[in-house]
């Protein structure tokens, strides 16, 4: 016999579909079977049943090779790091719960350290944009229920958010949008065919990293102003027809992801895509939407956000004030100028990710990652500590890209003794004032001097 | 437990009728009480002012627009001698953010001036859970949230169709799924006309599609909120927010009030508050001969029993708007230029953030700091008028002792005045000049204790110090017989020499003592109902068709609310 579970919320990506159906065993130990999830969403629940999970830290030896410690060896050993360096960074967060963000980043300013979450790679140049120029946006059921103007430009959902076009943008039949998809035109805008693109209405091909240029252009066009023949590889005629479109909609929706963040311009096109949209409410219902892509890259913002005031890229190792510098306080750059003495990559693969110059300099500094899975930050760490998968071993609140959010559900146990995030982060928390009592330190930068005179 | 006795301040206090004379306050166990023992911890506050807790009516302190006015705007961090960025005790956390401070900093901020509870006004159902995880990490006030329910899809159905019952179970389930505390109703019907870039600008424009109107609107909330016996009145925020000639807009929605009575078992008399009321009390026709209405407002507020307001004074900084009123931030955005943030909520409401600076140098923004003081000076009932800025709207409430200043004392507001660029003009469109009104601390415990709790329905626990009341009591440097003037009085207001939270010391000489000294709890309302099958099934209709989250997922779970007070009303 099985159970089914109902409601379950998928923790892949942003569009963070909260309707799985997850078969259960009886002893609440395996998954047998998923429903309502896209291909990776279902692999999500699957996979956990897997041979080779880890269950204890692992902490590397001097020859290389890892062995099995203890979760207290594992935390004193963070502790530890996290105290003896001047400026240890913080990555990652997206792929667990805020419950566990807000500890850790409470844990951050303890030690000193820089918080920094996938945006810096990711969408890191949209809240630039938005710090720039502010975001008209709406959440995903308005879209659902009124647009009949989509534009998807630089994404493709198809591949990256696979439900999204039948749960929000494209396909669903919402309260003024009755016709579902007959009842709207979809715009695509990339340099490529995608699969979205297959699907649109309109397919709108511009050359490479051009985007900036054909937003600049459509703004031109839409105050009635002259543009050149062609724009970024699009005819005038096209982008007048665009805007014909846009402007005979009565709610435009954008969706914008890497291609955009990640070309030519990077925060300057997302803000003439603001921009644009905000023009076009001269004339007509708008709003845009970031495709945000871990599960809870969003709320690792949110909760950075209330507690220290900045979506990414917050720097504490000051202890008495938080600093937010994009281009400074950022990992990358951190990594690259050798600025951080010492890793912590949580819930995110920044080895994966990141340019290799910086992969390198993380892989030469201490490096502790806390990560369910075995993969390419874990085998350049010295400590590898498992934890619980989110929205399946454990739940917590998660943010939506629209940022809504959700309560995500435990739908089975966690392997015998594999801690979550959240608890981690309150052991090395408590660890970590154990070492500060113990030194007599009130802060960690005077235990950075008691560690020197101890050495001297 | 511990004991403590705050020996011969000067009390003020309407609850227990102090007006100043010298007594000793006694805690114990986290209430006040007659008496304490000999072996009681002694605060000596002779010389200085002693006040229940005071309470903020009206603040935007926790969830999604907060949050989104601190991730995009960094420089609200940037500003030099406001701490902005600083860890000011060795025990506390660092506080962010001047015009949208950080949970720490809030929660910090509110203890040194002496409040006990803040209520957040304006919640989305959908971000509910938002909010209420910013009400966990914001330490030692008591808080609350009131979900919006002015431009929600059920509610219109219901109270076109003259369903009281089902607007009322309606409203019950909501604040038991987003455990919130009562009806706030922001730009009734304007905000869903924001769905389609419109707006309703009178209580008599139909809300598109819907056919109701605004006037329907709060005249069905007030019936509702009266079936269900809650605690708070229907909290408004009426149509036409700061546009010229406005005042009869509001006029027109304070009227709506006339025909009702409030019922309920809280003490509270009341039937409608209406916030912010200076961003409601313009006269003229364009912004060339904008001028002040307050004194129009006012005289119906006066005389009509029924409804409460709060000032939203204007403090003249550069801060951050935030309201569920979107289609003003977006024409707010056009007026001054600056980043316009938007969120359109589905089925539920909209909302909008636009940084501003009131300029001492702009006629407009002078004009609208006297507004909001005249309406709290042409008040005759202080326990039906509050304090507020609106925070952040019209000044962030740090600025709150400013204010509170400004009204105390007449030299210090008419220098503000005559310092200004259009003086004489404001003076020309104002009536300020000509009052000489000067608050009295005992009214200013009223207008910041009594009152909001009264009108909250919490008046038996919070704002004042009775026995029996929660002991939340702050003392300040102030003797009533050698009052302090102007800027002194100001930051003495801003630094309580003792705060004290349910009994726990908090605040010493202006310093927060420990990052988290009390168990904060979160108020939220249990109105029953009689089982209701048409809404549960208009409910889940919905929320198949229409909604993008699943119904199973919109309640609030417990461990969001870790310290909930669950203020239960029986069945109608």
């Amino acid at each position: 016999m099985t159970k089914c579970i109902k409601n379950v919320i998928c923790t892949f990506c942003g569009t963070l579909c909260d309707d799985l159906e997850v078969d259960v065993s009886d002893d609440g130990k395996r998954i047998e079977q998923v429903r309502n999830a896209c291909a990776i969403g279902a692999e999500k629940y699957l996979h956990v049943g897997n041979p080779g999970r880890v269950v204890v830290p692992r902490m590397r030896q001097a020859d290389g090779t890892y062995k099995d410690v203890s979760y207290d060896e594992a935390i004193d050993f963070t502790a530890k790091t996290l105290l003896k360096a001047k400026k240890p960074l913080m990555y990652g967060w997206s792929s667990t719960n805020c419950e566990a963000i807000a500890e850790g980043n409470v844990l951050a300013e303890k030690i000193g350290g820089v918080v920094d979450n996938c945006a810096t790679v990711c969408h890191g140049s949209s809240l630039l944009a938005i710090q720039d120029t502010g975001v008209p946006s709406c959440t995903l059921g308005e879209v659902k229920n009124r647009a009949d103007r989509i534009i998807f430009w630089g994404c493709n959902p198809a591949h990256a958010h696979p439900r999204h076009m039948s749960r929000y943008s494209i396909f669903p039949r919402g309260f003024f949008s009755a016709k579902g998809q007959k009842g709207r035109k979809i715009i695509c805008v990339d340099c490529r065919e995608t699969d979205t693109a297959k699907v649109a209405d309109h397919f709108v091909r511009i050359k490479q990293s051009y985007d900036y240029e054909v937003f600049d252009a459509l703004r031109t066009l839409l105050r009635g102003e002259e543009i050149p023949d062609e724009v970024g590889g699009v005819p005038r005629e096209k982008l007048q027809e665009l805007i014909d479109i846009c402007k005979g909609g009565r709610f435009v929706t954008l969706f914008f992801g890497m291609g955009l963040t990640h070309t030519l311009g990077r925060n300057h096109n997302i803000d003439a895509g603001i921009n644009f949209i905000r023009d076009l409410n001269d004339y007509t219902k708008a709003t845009l939407i970031a495709m945000r892509g871990h599960y809870n890259v969003t709320g690792a913002g949110q909760v950075l956000g209330w507690q220290y005031g900045y979506p990414f890229a917050c720097d504490l190792s000051r202890l008495t004030t938080a600093r937010h510098n994009p281009g400074e306080t950022t990992s990358v750059d951190l990594l690259v100028r050798h600025e951080v003495d010492a890793c912590m990559v949580i819930a995110s693969d920044l080895a994966a990710h990141f340019p290799f110059e910086a992969t390198r300099r993380m892989a030469h500094i201490p490096t502790i990652t806390l990560d369910p899975h075995i993969c390419m930050s874990t085998e350049l760490s010295d400590l590898h500590i498992p934890v619980a998968i989110v929205g399946v071993e454990v739940g917590g609140c998660c943010y939506r890209m629209d940022n809504v959010p959700i309560d995500t559900r435990k739908v089975i146990d966690a392997p015998e003794g594999v801690l979550t995030d959240e608890e981690v982060f309150q052991r090395i928390n408590k660890r970590v004032d154990e070492l500060l009592a113990e030194a007599g330190c009130k802060d960690a930068a005077e235990y950075l001097e008691y560690l020197e005179k101890q050495e001297a | 437990m511990t004991e403590i006795i705050i020996k011969n301040g000067h009390v003020f206090d309407s609850v227990s009728g102090l007006k100043g004379e010298v007594a000793d306050v006694c805690i114990k166990d986290g209430k006040i009480v007659e008496s304490v023992g000999n072996g009681a911890t002694v605060i000596d506050a002779a010389g200085k002012t002693v006040m229940a807790g005071a309470v903020d009516v009206h603040t935007h302190v926790a969830g999604p627009k907060v949050n989104l006015g601190r991730w995009y705007r960094p420089e609200d961090k940037f500003r030099l001698g406001e701490r902005c960025s600083a860890k000011m005790g060795p025990n506390t956390h660092i506080e962010g953010g001047f015009s949208i401070p950080t949970v720490f900093k809030t929660g910090y901020e509110y203890a040194r001036m002496g409040f006990a509870f803040l209520m957040e006004a304006a919640m989305p159902p959908l971000y509910a859970r938002h909010v209420h995880e910013e009400i966990r990490d914001t330490p030692i006030q008591d808080e609350a949230a009131l979900p919006v329910f002015g431009n929600n899809w059920f509610m219109f159905e219901y109270l076109k169709n003259g369903e009281l019952d089902n607007a009322a179970a309606y409203v019950a389930w909501v604040l038991r799924q987003t455990k919130g505390y009562g009806i706030k109703c922001v730009n009734p019907g304007g905000s869903e006309a924001w769905g389609w870039g419109l707006n309703c600008m009178t209580v008599n424009d139909p809300v598109p599609y819907f056919e109701i109107t605004p006037k329907e609107i709060i005249d069905g909330l007030i019936a509702t909120n009266e079936h269900l016996k809650l605690p708070h009145s229907v909290h408004l925020h009426s149509n036409n927010l700061g546009n010229p000639g406005n005042y009869t807009t509001t006029l027109d929605s304070l009227k709506i009030a006339e025909g009702h009575k409030a019922n309920n078992a809280f003490g509270r008399d009341t039937v409608l508050h209406h916030t912010h009321l200076q961003f409601h009390s313009y006269g003229g026709t364009t912004w060339a001969d904008f001028e002040s209405k307050a004194k129009e407002v006012m005289d119906y507020v006066n005389k009509q029993e029924n409804i409460t307001i709060d000032t939203g004074n204007v403090t003249l900084d550069e801060t951050t708007t935030m309201t569920a009123d979107g289609p003003f931030e977006y024409h707010l955005s056009a007026l001054n230029h600056l980043k316009w943030a938007n969120v359109d909520v589905e089925l539920e409401t909209a909302a909008g953030v636009v940084p501003y600076i009131y300029g001492k140098n702009v006629k407009v923004c002078e004009m609208q700091w006297a507004i909001g003081l005249e309406i709290a000076l042409y008040a005759k009932d202080m326990m039906r008028t509050m304090i507020t800025t609106d925070h952040p709207n019209a000044g962030p409430f740090t600025r709150y002792p400013r204010v509170y200043a400004w009204l105390m004392d007449k030299e210090y507001r008419d220098a503000e005045l005559n310092g200004f660029k259009w003086s004489s003009k404001v003076i020309d469109a104002t009536t300020l000049a000509e009052i000489d009104r000067e608050i009295s601390l005992y009214e200013l415990s009223q207008m910041t204790r009594a009152a909001p709790a009264k009108v909250l329905g919490l008046g038996s626990t919070f704002g004042g110090l009775a026995p029996g009341m929660n002991a939340n009591v702050a003392v300040y440097d102030i003797n009533p017989d050698n009052m302090p003037k102007g800027i002194e009085l100001e930051n003495a207001l801003a630094k309580a020499a003792y705060f004290f939270k349910d009994g726990v010391k908090c605040v010493e000489n202006g310093v927060v003592l420990e990052a988290n000294p009390v168990v904060k709890e979160t108020y939220w309302v249990d109105a029953k109902v009689p089982e209701n099958k048409q809404v549960l099934h208009d409910v889940s209709e919905k929320f198949l068709k229409y909604y993008s989250i699943n119904l199973e997922n919109y309640d609030v779970a417990h461990h969001y609310v870790p310290h909930p007070h669950v203020i239960e009303i029986e069945e109608a």
